[in-house]
């Protein structure tokens, strides 16, 4: 049997580990030039600046960790510190044209609600997320009967920030029962490499290690 | 005690607006003087402008030797060359408030039309931030400003900096308003009431004509000042720097100590921060200012509804905080910053950790110094700046 791994208590909790340089172009690539943008959970800021260099976007970002938000705003960027549990409520409908939500929704109290909140104060959101779905996941979870550790899921269920983890039907599932229309997805690996089973829905819950997704209002 | 004549006798450099202004309370006052202090250079463009708004008992003096007390300037680590507010790159202007004692028209000011002349004193009308603010762009106007690069200040400096950007959005291209809030809450009301009885009470204080027998009430402000000190600081702060050490008196005796002496530090540091307080600012001054704070409420100014205050409003807003104020804590500046964000307005928001209480904002804070040019440089791009 495994022993448990080492944790540094002392690290604070966060959210799952960010890889931006993915993220950045995945989502980038859905986001139109010029457009207003709002990005939930930002962290230091470098999607918001990769969208006003890149694409001439007017980004900002809402983030719950203080450090990140001090070094977001020390590098110009218009962030704010706020939860998307509750802050969300406070902006008019259709304020900004894309809200992005990246590796966020499973760690945030009510998902659906911040969902709901997104395509509110967005015309479109963007949401990316861990897939659960995974082989290495359900492998483990089969194998071993524990709850699994994987680069993508790498803290243990006692102290994860990922109190609602789902997998790409769960989330299909979801937008289909609230009515929100996905205009465009993908499943990519950690390293951000789009898989030719990207057009299976089934082989993306399978293989992809995270899903980036477009959704409109319908 | 006679210290009236230093404050009437210097001359700070100001601009006088034979026209007058109509304050808030319906009193026009006939003629206005505005004290100024300006660092740096006017570009060509008339674009990098910034005006800093002082606090309570602040004044023009940002970043240089203050005439009266020989001190660097109470914001000398923020602005000057090559600091967060960069003199080399903006033009910084600062303005003693209207109803201060640097210079500005205040209660200390000759009194319109009466000979022989006599200072307002205790019948200088009320005025407000509003006011305040008013008489700042009179000031930016006479020096051919239209637009301010950015306008910044802590506590009422913040509460200026609101009213700015409410009433002149199109003036201001980024507001920074630390430490501050909408409206001056019932708790900061009753401080400033404490301060103010105190002046009331001491026999010096005579109605408020207190110059007309050479005196000032200098107890009464000096009691208004620790009172008000207390509330800049925060328990750590008071912890750090004093403790329960006793001054002057060998650890562990108490022979030397008497029952109502000079017992602890934190004792002779509260005494020494009143006493000297009363020589550089005047009690009718004092009273006058922490009246405008009092009244200032931006939420009841656009019924109820911050948000109306800000609507359409063009301007980027950075909010700043500081976890250990507890004057004008976090919540107040949240409250502001979910009003902008009703107002789709664009806006940054940071909670600054420090154990100095509200006091952080003057002090040396290098998260706070940080973010503030790395703000300020964003903004830079975004306007256009070079």
């Amino acid at each position: 049997m495994q022993d448990l791994p080492e944790v540094d208590a002392s690290a604070p909790v966060r959210f799952v580990a960010k890889n931006m340089r993915v993220d950045l172009h995945l989502i980038g690539d859905m986001i139109a030039p010029g457009s207003r943008v709002l990005d939930i959970g930002c962290g230091d800021g470098a999607l918001i600046e990769h969208l006003y260099r890149t694409r001439g976007c007017d980004a900002r970002g809402i983030e719950i960790d203080m450090a990140e938000v001090t070094h977001a705003v020390t590098h110009g960027l218009a962030v704010m510190h706020g939860d998307a549990d509750v802050d969300l409520a406070h902006y008019p409908d259709g304020a900004f044209d894309y809200v992005v939500l990246s590796r966020t929704l499973q760690a945030v109290e009510r998902p659906r609600e911040v969902l709901r909140q997104m395509l509110r104060i967005g015309a479109r959101a963007v949401v990316s997320f861990p897939n659960f779905g995974h082989w290495l996941v359900r492998w483990q979870l089969l194998r071993r009967g524990r709850m699994p550790m994987t680069p993508t899921w790498d803290r243990p269920w006692y102290e994860t920030p990922n109190i609602h983890p789902c997998t790409i039907h769960d989330f299909f599932d979801l937008c289909s029962r609230e009515g929100y229309g996905v205009e465009q997805w993908l499943a990519a690996d950690e390293a951000g490499r789009r898989a030719p089973w990207r057009r299976y829905p089934r082989l993306a819950n399978l293989f992809g290690e995270q899903a980036v997704v477009l959704l409109h209002r319908d | 005690m006679d210290a009236t004549d230093t404050l009437s006798l210097t001359e700070h450099s100001h601009v006088t607006f034979p026209q007058g202004m109509v304050l808030d309370c319906g009193v026009a006052l006939r003629r206005m003087d505005v004290a100024f202090r300006t660092y740096g250079a006017l570009n060509e463009a008339r674009s990098n402008a910034v005006l800093i708004c002082h606090a309570l008992t602040g004044d023009q003096y940002v970043a240089e030797t203050h005439p009266f007390t020989g001190k660097p300037g109470w914001w000398d680590q923020v602005v000057g060359p090559g600091r967060p507010v960069d003199t080399n790159r903006f033009f910084v202007i600062c303005a003693n408030v209207l109803g201060g004692c640097m210079g500005s028209t205040g209660p200390r000011s000759a009194r319109d039309n009466v000979t022989p002349p006599a200072p307002w004193g205790t019948d200088f009308p009320p005025v407000t931030i509003r006011d305040m603010v008013r008489a700042q762009k009179m000031l930016i106007d006479d020096l051919g400003i239209g637009r301010l690069f950015a306008v910044i200040g802590g506590s009422m400096g913040g509460m200026q900096v609101l009213q700015w950007a409410v009433d002149f959005p199109d003036a201001v291209f980024a507001a920074i308003p630390v430490a501050t809030a909408a409206y001056h809450s019932a708790q900061n009301i009753a401080f400033h009431e404490v301060g103010r009885q105190a002046v009331f009470s001491d026999p010096d204080w005579y109605e408020g004509r207190y110059w007309e027998r050479a005196k000032i009430p200098a107890r009464g402000l000096a009691v208004a000042r620790m009172v008000a000190h207390i509330t800049y600081l925060s328990e750590q702060a008071l912890t750090r720097k004093f403790g329960r050490r006793l001054q002057g008196a060998a650890k562990g005796s108490s022979a030397a100590i008497g029952m109502f002496g000079d017992m602890f530090e934190v004792e002779s540091y509260l005494r020494h921060q009143g006493s000297t307080f009363v020589h550089r600012f005047d009690a009718n001054s004092y009273l006058t200012i922490t009246r405008a704070m009092d009244f200032f409420d931006l939420v009841t100014d656009h019924g109820g509804d911050l948000t109306a205050a800000f609507q359409g409003t063009k301007t980027r807003f950075c909010l700043v905080s500081f976890t250990s104020d507890w004057l004008f804590p976090t919540a107040g500046s949240r409250a502001i910053a979910r009003a902008l964000n009703r107002a789709a307005a664009n806006v940054s928001f940071v909670e600054i950790p420090s154990d100095k209480g509200h006091d952080a904002f003057l002090l040396e804070e290098p998260d706070f110094h940080r973010m503030l040019a790395g703000f300020l440089g964003g903004c830079a791009e975004h306007a256009g700046l070079t």
